[in-house]
């Protein structure tokens, strides 16, 4: 019995549908059992009983906890995840300014990470045990070990002094006077506006954080894809190939590394949750601004219609990731879309 | 029986322990590790006597001594307060090692016992226990802690009920599938047919044949424990001060970085040489038990 693809596909968003339901309502109850009254901690002490009573009724606080849930989330499909008590706007309107910056910058992260990890992956397999494969095995390791708040601030530190006039925090210089554009994300507003001198000063401003936030992901792709390769090398395809006498180069190009990025896509995806954690750190100490400080911010403030909505965008990203991984290793490893529905 | 006895390594001439020491000690990775831990044990539990400044860790305050570069009565230097870095920087390692403790005395055991009955049972128990370790792991773990602790009370002993209430999610998944796959085997059917009941094969039959998974697992278990910990105090939700904790020491020092960086990088330092201990031994007895990845 052959699966088509898109059924497998489909399969798989059914999973996601139900992950995201049980992430809604164990957030949602977490959100309301909280020690507390919502109503009280946006009025402040000085509001009277009637004024709190009243407000609880507004934000629907008195009606039972199912209820209330179904209406968050009817809500939430039409695009309204209710009001922000902290910056007074829909938490909407929140999102949309501050999800792009983030995106942005993981996006820039996720890229930097393959395109040094899986260099550095094939270079150390193919140095087995010699000189180069150690260098790259304690690079990865300082990767896995080192706290994500401290290589930062290295970072900052290392720049401020030996690259004097190199950004160390924000996203743009605020003398380009840039406006902002449609998308949001700066890299694309600007070349779709013919700025590049405000693409150029994105990038540089872009290049520590993105730097800083791959690091660990560094560590754990190049470990994977090491191995992995070690792994393939002895398959027996590659064994024919080779006897054939096809060059080394085309062998590791074109067969192993193909078969071996299949376990890093895996772990990248389950990864990602982690990488949205990490960017919670790293937007701090850029002065970032983005989801991740708003995130953090409405934590701090217990701001609840903000931390809800921040937990189910998180969610939502670790979801989309793993979907476009999904995707991905199906259209590199054909026996996935030939194998049997399970 | 007697058959059984000709495999172990007593009958040729070598014990069980020996055979462990000598893989162990022909390990490097696994010995620096081990070393390493070895020093931060000895630390953390010796603190008041090893540390030259162990008032320090109190609400202490010295000005005529505040910011002054490492040298050698200042190992670390000294912070805002005036206050012996070095000092401050060892007590916060226990902070960090009570957290692990705390952490992984709970979620390892809960992770473990729920992942062998998911395996062996199936079934329903296998689809419910499966089901909440996928959602789980659809939560960045970090946000997740910064919200349990912030809507109780952002202290360590609420940090450490959020990430233990993720963490056990980690350690079901991965015994699940090791106990999944043993469960399966003739032996745990030969078990069953002279009678053992599902206790004796869960803890007898299959959990031998898991501790060298979960002791890898385990041990780098412990150095992200601690990264999460530090993390987590770091951006603000730790020990309460003057209470020294890593996490905290950094975020304090970041105020006046470029000028005095040896208060972000020493406490800094101090988390990376601990969680580099717990990866590498992690690494070692990886290798030594031959564990998968």
């Amino acid at each position: 019995m052959q699966q088509h693809p898109l059924v497998a596909i489909l399969n798989r968003l059914g999973a996601f549908v139900l992950v995201m339901i049980a992430l809604s309502i164990m957030i949602f109850v977490l959100a309301r059992v909280v020690p507390g009254d919502p109503a009280r901690m946006a009025l402040g002490p000085a509001a009277t009983q009637e004024q709190v009573d009243a407000l609880r009724g507004e934000m629907g606080l008195d009606k039972p906890l199912a209820v209330q849930y179904l209406d968050y989330i009817g809500n939430a499909l039409h695009g309204d995840l209710g009001f922000s008590l902290v910056s007074q706007r829909p938490v909407t309107t929140d999102l949309a300014q501050t999800v792009p910056a983030t995106v942005e910058l993981v996006l820039v992260s996720v890229i930097f990470m393959f395109a040094v990890a899986i260099p550095l992956g094939v270079i150390t397999a193919h140095y087995r045990d010699r000189p180069l494969d150690h260098i790259g095995r304690i690079l990865s390791l300082t990767g896995v070990t080192i706290p994500s708040f401290l290589f930062a601030i290295t970072l900052q530190l290392l720049a401020a002094r030996f690259l004097s006039g190199w950004p160390i925090i924000g996203r743009l210089d605020h003398s380009l006077g840039w406006q902002g554009g449609p998308t949001g994300f700066i890299l694309i507003d600007g070349t779709l506006a013919g700025r590049f001198d405000v693409v150029l000063d994105a990038l540089k401003h872009l290049a520590l954080p993105a730097f800083a936030l791959s690091m660990a992901g560094i560590g754990q792709i190049t470990r994977i894809t090491r191995s992995s390769m070690i792994e393939n090398q002895r398959k027996d395809h590659v064994l024919t190939l080779q006897s054939f006498g096809v060059p080394e180069r085309v062998i590791i190009f074109r067969y192993l590394l193909k078969l071996s990025s299949i376990a890093p896509l895996t772990i990248m995806g389950l990864e990602f949750a982690s990488l949205i954690g990490n960017a919670f750190v790293i937007e701090m100490v850029f002065a970032w601004g983005g989801f991740a400080s708003y995130g953090l911010n409405a934590i701090l403030q217990k701001d609840l219609n903000a931390v809800t909505a921040v937990v189910l965008v998180a969610g939502l990203f670790f979801i989309v990731a793993n979907l476009i991984v999904d995707v991905l290793i199906s259209i590199i490893d054909p026996r996935l879309r030939r194998k049997e529905a399970r | 029986m007697a058959d059984m006895k000709m495999l172990e390594p007593t009958d040729r001439g070598l014990s069980a322990g020996y055979m462990m020491w000598y893989r162990f000690s022909r390990n490097p990775a696994a010995v620096i590790g081990s070393l390493i831990l070895l020093s931060v044990l000895v630390l953390a539990i010796f603190a008041p006597w090893l540390t030259p400044y162990p008032k320090h860790t109190g609400a202490v305050v010295d000005f005529r001594a505040r910011h002054m570069p490492p040298d050698l009565e200042h190992w670390f230097g000294t912070d805002k307060a005036g206050r012996d870095i070095f000092s401050r920087t060892v007590f916060g390692l226990r902070v960090s090692l009570l957290l692990v403790i705390g952490v992984l005395g709970i979620s390892v055991p809960v992770g473990t016992v729920l992942g062998l009955v998911a395996g062996y049972f199936g079934g329903w128990t296998e689809k419910i226990i499966s089901g909440l370790t996928n959602v789980m792991l659809a939560m960045p773990p970090l946000v997740m802690a910064l919200a349990v602790s912030n809507l109780l009370e952002p202290t360590l002993m609420n940090a450490m009920i959020a990430i233990t209430l993720l963490w056990w999610t980690w350690h079901a998944r991965l015994i699940y599938s090791v106990s999944k796959s043993i469960a399966s085997e003739d032996y745990i059917e030969a078990a069953r047919l002279a009678g053992a009941g599902p206790l004796h094969i869960l803890f007898r039959e299959i959990l031998p044949n898991c501790v060298s998974v979960i002791s890898v697992k385990t041990t780098l278990d412990a150095a992200f424990v601690i990264l999460f910990g530090a993390t987590l105090s770091f951006l603000g939700f730790g020990v309460k001060p003057p209470t020294p904790d890593l996490g905290s020491m950094v975020a304090d020092g970041r105020q006046f970085m470029p000028d005095f960086w040896w208060e972000v990088l020493c406490p800094g330092a101090a988390v990376l040489y601990v969680t580099l201990g717990f990866n590498l031994l992690g690494d070692g007895l990886r290798d030594m038990f031959d564990v998968e990845s």
